[in-house]
């Protein structure tokens, strides 16, 4: 009669010869799933926590990027009115989107149909295709647009960048920038982290009257009030930099909520 | 009493005498890496610490049981798990940290010194000289990866662990950081030099040359 006691079976597993098929197979099973079972419930059980610092960073930098523009304090301090507000935009037809939320944002994204391809032309920034949503933080004061911020995104010297820029009430002049996520070269192309570059973002026009794109990260001193000082050792960066905020404040990205919100309609 | 001794070589043998680092030249992938900075380098000397030792008391514990055919892969399923746990710990606890670690952490699974320790070391010896052997050699690794952090941070920023040091000369100090201490490069050049004293102090840990070059001989 087959002996069925578990303790027995598993003594007689441990009893075979270390190269027979049955215990190796057996040994490479169950190694697999003691280790699957404990790296999931790690990520299980930590991905709350995860989450909350991801969402704590944002929060923070969106804060720091604020409180860096010029006056920006004195104007959230003094009214009631000035509040920041997050919105979804549809980026193609520059208008909010209606089946999107914030928290459904993330879910939206996983599915490729809500991305657009770029063709070699059009992807300066380098990012292959771009997402169609994005979520925005929009500050009011009283009924009118006072400050923009924008998520953006590009491939940078040695990996993705990724930043907020700020707009102000005009849409016509960048109010600052904060860099959220980047792996550019230590003490070179990293320096665009330090705030004392991005202070110089602050008033910087990114086009000219006639609409053309003139933005561009100077080698050197900046000259012209449409560039800001280029980082001396990290050339590859600051065109990177550039090529992203001319992709996203242009055509394929922003460009139609920018003109939304010039005619009015935010 | 004799069998204490020798764990206390076995712990303390890795810290000079046969450093991982710089003796066997393992792991130096991430020693370049992550020595930009004194705290990062710290936490990568513990996450390793942890890997090492925990993955040579499992593979100890099981040892008996171990198909020689498919060793290497047992280990390594039960390393990279073990680091997953800790990226993912890392993350939850230290993001900041782990954000500038990036990578780094998940490559400890390919790091040479873990899997050297297991297969070598831990899989023919029970869990206590295991464990003991994985620490000291955690150790010698910390030992090196601090040693350099501390230099690099301290003439690339004129910092350790964040607390000015050396006042830099753009906020009104006198030192003018060495940018390329910050680079990957400056690593190399403080590993080679590590070594080159190590092993002028211990010269039995000098290799004997490969090849010797031909005497010079006058053209005729």
């Amino acid at each position: 009669m087959a002996d069925l006691n578990p303790i027995h079976a598993w003594k007689r597993l441990l009893a075979l010869p270390n190269d027979s098929r049955a215990k190796t197979v057996a040994v490479a099973f169950l190694t697999a799933a003691v280790c699957a079972v404990f790296v999931s419930g790690a990520t299980v059980i930590l991905r709350p926590i995860q989450a909350a610092n991801r969402a704590a960073e944002v929060q923070l930098r969106l804060e720091s990027l604020l409180s860096a523009i010029p006056g920006m304090a004195d104007l959230l301090a003094a009214s009631d009115a000035a509040s920041l507000s997050t919105l979804v935009i549809d980026l193609d037809r520059g208008q909010a989107a209606e089946a999107v939320t914030p928290e459904s944002l993330e879910t939206t994204l996983l599915d490729t149909s809500s991305w657009t391809p770029l063709s070699p032309e059009q992807d300066l920034a380098g990012i292959g295709s771009r997402p169609d949503f994005a979520q925005v933080y929009i500050l009011r004061e009283e009924d009118r647009v006072a400050l923009m911020v924008l998520p953006i995104a590009g491939a940078g010297y040695n990996g993705p960048i990724e930043a907020m820029i700020a707009l102000e009430g005009d849409m016509e002049t960048i109010a600052g920038i904060t860099i959220t996520d980047q792996s550019e070269t230590p003490g070179l192309g990293a320096r665009i982290t330090e705030p004392a570059w991005q202070a110089d973002f602050a008033g910087t026009r990114y086009q000219d009257p006639s609409g053309e794109m003139r933005f561009a990260v100077a080698r050197g001193p900046a000259g012209g009030p449409y560039e800001v000082d280029g980082i001396t050792g990290a050339t590859r960066t600051g065109n990177a930099m550039t090529r992203m905020i001319r992709f996203w404040l242009g055509p394929m990205g922003y460009g139609p909520l920018i003109d939304a919100v010039q005619r009015g309609e935010f | 009493m004799l069998a204490r001794e020798g764990l206390l070589a076995t712990l303390t043998g890795p810290l000079l005498e046969r450093n991982p680092v710089t003796l066997q030249i393992l792991g130096i992938c991430s020693a370049l890496a992550v020595t930009t900075s004194l705290d990062t380098a710290l936490t990568m000397s513990v996450s390793l610490t942890i890997v090492l030792v925990l993955s040579a008391a499992i593979v100890s514990l099981i040892r008996r049981h171990i198909p020689g055919t498919i060793r290497l892969i047992v280990q390594i399923v039960i390393v990279a798990s073990l680091v997953i746990v800790i990226d993912q710990v890392l993350q939850a606890y230290f993001f900041d940290i782990s954000q500038r670690l990036s990578v780094f952490v998940g490559l400890i699974t390919t790091n040479c010194l873990v899997l050297g320790r297991t297969e070598s070391f831990a899989r023919s010896n029970p869990v206590l000289p295991s464990v003991v052997d994985a620490l000291g050699n955690g150790l010698g690794y910390s030992l090196v990866l601090i040693v350099i952090a501390a230099l690099r941070e301290l003439f690339g920023a004129g910092k350790l662990l964040g607390h000015v040091v050396l006042p830099l000369a753009e906020e009104g100090g006198w030192f003018t950081p060495l940018s390329l201490m910050l680079l990957a490069p400056s690593a190399f050049f403080l590993l080679g030099g590590l070594v080159w004293a190590l092993r002028s102090v211990l010269p039995e840990q000098a290799e004997a040359p490969e090849v010797t070059p031909p005497e010079p001989q006058e053209p005729r």
